[in-house]
């Protein structure tokens, strides 16, 4: 596939949108990993929300 | 009528009081129409054309440094309250707020124009014809960063959240502003194609602004 | 903890803990796998029927990047009005999930901005010979992501998640009026920016051969909003939660101090 005189504006137009993407992703997979983790440090310090105990659990 | 008519006075008296901001306003202002000609470089010819643009940038700096003092003034001696909490409608008191502030920060700029574009070797129609768009856009400079100023007045650096918040708001009426300007000096776009535009933003500012702050002041202070 | 203690901190907490969104974060763990491989298998599509489009007459292999940067200007202000219908939620109903709506989509729909206007600096190069131009449409889309900027900032300078909410929904809906502007900004004006070739009166003037994969391109990109909006939905519930217990453990240490003293 031939992309002509202007390849590296194309490359770098779906590279940085690639990576664009790919750091939305981590940021929020690292934020759930993170507020999962304070979640459970909370209630295993004893702190009870009104619904009970493991009300932190998603399911 | 009478209490909006008072609270209009009551705000022009405190503005342009010392430390009111009013006229420091103005004194920004001359700074930074100062400053362009060190920056830019002596050559007249380069001032001339650049004239308006410097003008209408200190003119929207100059009213984004006062804007703070708004509803801040108000809300740090408990004022604001009182003002939401009165009878007249929250948005008629907005709107009069920012009708005094653009009499005691904005006109003063206006008036100082033609002087600043001396310095810029501005002829006198081109000064007029900066001072008249400035006249008709710096009431969508104010009724619009009344809207910023509504917001922050909560936070206690609001000021540069502020002027964040309206630049962006303002930037279409500096655009048309300095298109009006150098509409009426150089041409070649007829003087009111931009100016009406102009024109009609500052008319749909007076509008939302009133509206957008009271919404604010209402939702921030409670 | 006293029984009257108890009452007091979940009375406060009563609003946060709606049963709304624990059945939005169960709903969520449930959709959000389906809904990324969706995204990922029409990323891979678009992205495959991308490669294999034909060079367009004038603009040869450059017009492969409309396929990205078309469907980022379109996010980019679907996404405004996302937040502006939340914002209208938080005002008129006070709904909890349209506050952590609003605040999830910005930081989403300002990175669609960028890479809108970024690949749109890129393409220009080639096509215009300029990175940049103050013409209408990239002016007000330039303007577009100085509001996302200053919406974030505001979200994080309030500290009480609700007024935030209103502060937010308030310049969203102020910040609304911007959309129209771009949109019809390369009508109104007659300047460096094409006019608009597919969403118009008329249909669109756009070739099949092109028009397939940037309609593929715009709903994988679509789906992929939808999938990270949902995750930053989640986490906001959550990040709400943390901060419910952390007020509540603060309560009880108060409570625990007093007793003992």
């Amino acid at each position: 596939m031939s992309l002509g005189p202007y390849a590296t504006f194309i490359v770098t137009s779906y590279l940085l949108v690639t990576a664009v993407v790919l750091i939305l992703i981590a940021w929020i997979v690292i934020d759930y990993r993170r507020q999962k983790q304070r979640l459970r440090d909370l209630e295993a310090g004893g702190v009870v929300r009104r619904s009970g105990p493991g009300a932190a659990d998603l399911r | 009528m009478t209490a909006l008519a008072a609270l209009i006075r009551r705000d022009i008296r405190i503005a342009l009081r010392v430390g009111g901001g009013a006229l420091i306003g103005v004194l920004f202002f001359l700074t930074v129409v100062v400053l362009m000609p060190f920056a830019v470089g002596p050559d007249l010819a380069l001032l001339t054309r650049l004239g308006p643009a410097i003008l209408w940038l200190g003119a929207l700096l100059a009213s984004l440094l006062t804007l703070d003092r708004l509803f801040m003034a108000d809300h740090e001696d408990g004022s604001l309250d009182l003002i939401v909490m009165s009878r007249i409608p929250l948005e008629l008191t907005c709107a009069a707020k920012a009708l005094a502030h653009w009499l005691a920060a904005g006109l003063p700029l206006i008036i100082a124009t033609p002087i600043l574009g001396l310095l810029l070797n501005l002829d006198a129609a081109s000064t007029s014809a900066v001072a008249l768009t400035l006249l008709a856009g710096t009431p969508a400079l104010t009724f619009t960063g009344m809207i910023g100023a509504a917001l922050a007045v909560t936070l206690h650096r609001g000021g540069l959240l502020l002027a964040v918040l309206v630049l962006p708001l303002s930037i279409p009426v500096l655009i048309f502003g300095v298109a009006a300007s150098e509409a009426a000096i150089t041409g070649p776009l007829p003087f009111g194609t931009p100016f009406s535009i102009l024109c009609a933003l500052s008319l749909i500012s007076l509008v939302i602004g009133p509206f957008a702050a009271a919404a604010s002041l209402r939702h921030g202070l409670d | 903890m006293s029984v009257r203690a108890t009452a007091t901190i979940t009375d406060a907490m009563t609003l946060i803990d709606l049963a709304n969104p624990t059945r939005f974060l169960s709903l969520t763990a449930r959709l959000l796998p389906w809904l990324a491989a969706a995204t990922a298998v029409l990323l891979l599509i678009g992205l495959y029927q991308s490669a294999m489009a034909p060079d367009d007459y004038q603009q040869g292999a450059t017009v492969k990047i409309m396929f990205i940067h078309v469907p980022n200007a379109w996010l980019s202000m679907f996404v405004w009005g996302v937040m502006s219908l939340a914002a209208l939620g938080t005002l008129v109903w006070r709904h909890p999930l349209a506050d952590v709506a609003a605040k999830a989509a910005a930081p989403i729909g300002a990175a669609f901005t960028f890479l809108a206007l970024v690949t749109g600096s890129l393409w220009g190069r080639p096509m215009w010979g300029t990175y940049w131009e103050w013409d209408a449409r990239l002016t007000s889309v330039l303007i577009l992501f100085l509001m996302y900027l200053g919406l974030i900032a505001l979200w994080r300078a309030v500290e009480d998640p609700s007024r935030a909410a209103r502060a937010a929904a308030i310049l969203t809906l102020v910040g609304a009026i911007n959309l129209p502007i771009i949109k019809f900004s390369v009508d109104w004006w007659n300047t460096l920016h094409q006019p608009a070739s597919v969403m118009r009166i008329g249909g669109p003037t756009l070739d099949r051969a092109f028009l397939i994969p940037l309609l593929v391109m715009a709903l994988a990109f679509s789906l992929l909003f939808i999938t990270l909006h949902l995750a930053a939905m989640r986490n906001e519930i959550l990040r709400r939660r943390v901060r419910a217990l952390q007020l509540m453990q603060a309560a009880q240490v108060t409570q625990a101090s007093r007793r003992s003293a």
